[in-house]
């Protein structure tokens, strides 16, 4: 296997999670900044809407690092997708693909399922709730509850934070509530 | 001058340098975020399947890489602390300690269930762009909004 084949391959666990810790580090040593991404949207928020909120007038500019970062993940996404990419579908578990095919979500050929996330699917209900209601949820929750997975599991677990950990036991809860409880009915819609 | 508001409560991404960035000196940051976005797709972290199989508890995968980045981020930090390595301009590192406040537990949840829907934290939305999943522009548009609403009525939600 030459080294392209590797990087084609998908990456196991035990190589990407140490990867992104490592950025804990190199982001604080390249230049004093803790790791965090939800904050890249409140940068955006006091940039092009700030309507005299409080909470979005500050300087902005001087964590203009944070949006370098995030254009960053957007262009590494391009990279991977264009000139890494997996040639196979997506190996997901057999009932998990048998319980979307329940749901009419068959199509495991992208790493979102088509049926859910496409321009089609916006204008429907169920579509409609994924795309937008959680997309607002999202950003809702993450900066009310001050961070995301990097922000808070990552960032403040490394420094060990106690909030943080609290914040990451709440976010588990709430992804084990909708996946089980209440996503079953959006995806019946 | 450090002037995040609520400092104290949300130091998120926070700059802890008092230096002025120069845009050429953000470059650096574009270039980690490449690796960062390149490693998100390659892992399939950003895939939405990944995420339901967390929470359905149906594979190991995402504990093991959030496990094992937290893992990761304790000893460098640790390190960072013991060693008092500075930064690369010689500067020392200041990480602001997070504050308890009730948000994380009431904004915990709701981003948990955004999560699950959507199957992405605010990283991976970027990274799934970029992939080509042009309709997750609504998303990211629909998560600004969710953030500038949250500014909006702040200070009449329990903390």
């Amino acid at each position: 296997m030459n080294l392209l084949e590797i990087l084609r391959e998908p990456c196991p666990w035990y190589v990407a999670g140490p990867l992104i810790g490592l950025t804990v580090p190199i982001l604080l040593i390249i230049g004093n900044k803790s790791f965090g991404i939800s904050s890249s949207l409140r940068h955006i928020c006091a940039m092009c809407i700030p309507a005299n909120i409080s909470f979005f007038k500050y300087d902005w500019k001087k964590e203009s690092w944070n949006l370098f970062f995030v254009f960053g993940i957007f262009l590494g996404g391009v990279i991977a997708a264009y000139f890494l990419a997996n040639p196979n579908p997506v190996e997901i578990n057999a009932k998990l693909s048998e319980q979307l095919a329940t749901y009419g979500i068959t199509d495991h050929s992208g790493l979102l399922p088509k049926e859910l996330f496409s321009w089609e699917s916006l204008f429907t209900l169920r579509g409609f709730i994924m795309i937008v209601v959680g997309g607002f949820l999202v950003g809702f929750g993450t900066r009310y509850a001050g961070g995301c997975t990097s922000g808070h599991a990552i960032m403040g677990i490394s420094n060990l934070q106690w909030p943080s950990l609290v914040a990451t036991i709440c976010f588990m809860i709430g992804g084990f509530i909708m996946a089980n409880l209440i996503l079953p009915y959006i995806l019946a819609l | 001058m450090n002037n995040l508001e609520n400092k104290n409560t949300d130091t998120e991404g926070i700059n802890g340098s008092q230096l002025k960035d120069s845009g050429f000196s953000n470059l650096k940051y574009l270039i980690v975020g490449i690796f960062f976005g390149i490693v998100f797709v390659k892992a399939e972290i950003i895939s939405w399947f990944r995420i339901q199989e967390m929470f359905q508890l149906q594979s190991f995968f995402m504990y093991g890489v959030i496990g094992s980045a937290v893992v990761v981020g304790i000893i460098s930090v640790q390190i960072i602390k013991k060693f008092n390595i500075k930064t690369i301009q010689g500067e020392k590192i200041e990480i602001q300690p997070k504050v308890f406040s009730k948000g994380q537990i009431y904004g915990g949840l709701l981003f948990g269930f955004g999560w699950a829907i959507t199957g992405a934290c605010p990283g991976p939305l970027f990274a799934q762009i970029g992939t080509g999943v042009t309709v997750i522009v609504v998303t990211l548009v629909s998560a600004i909004a969710g953030t500038w609403f949250y500014g909006l009525i702040k200070d009449k939600l329990p903390h």
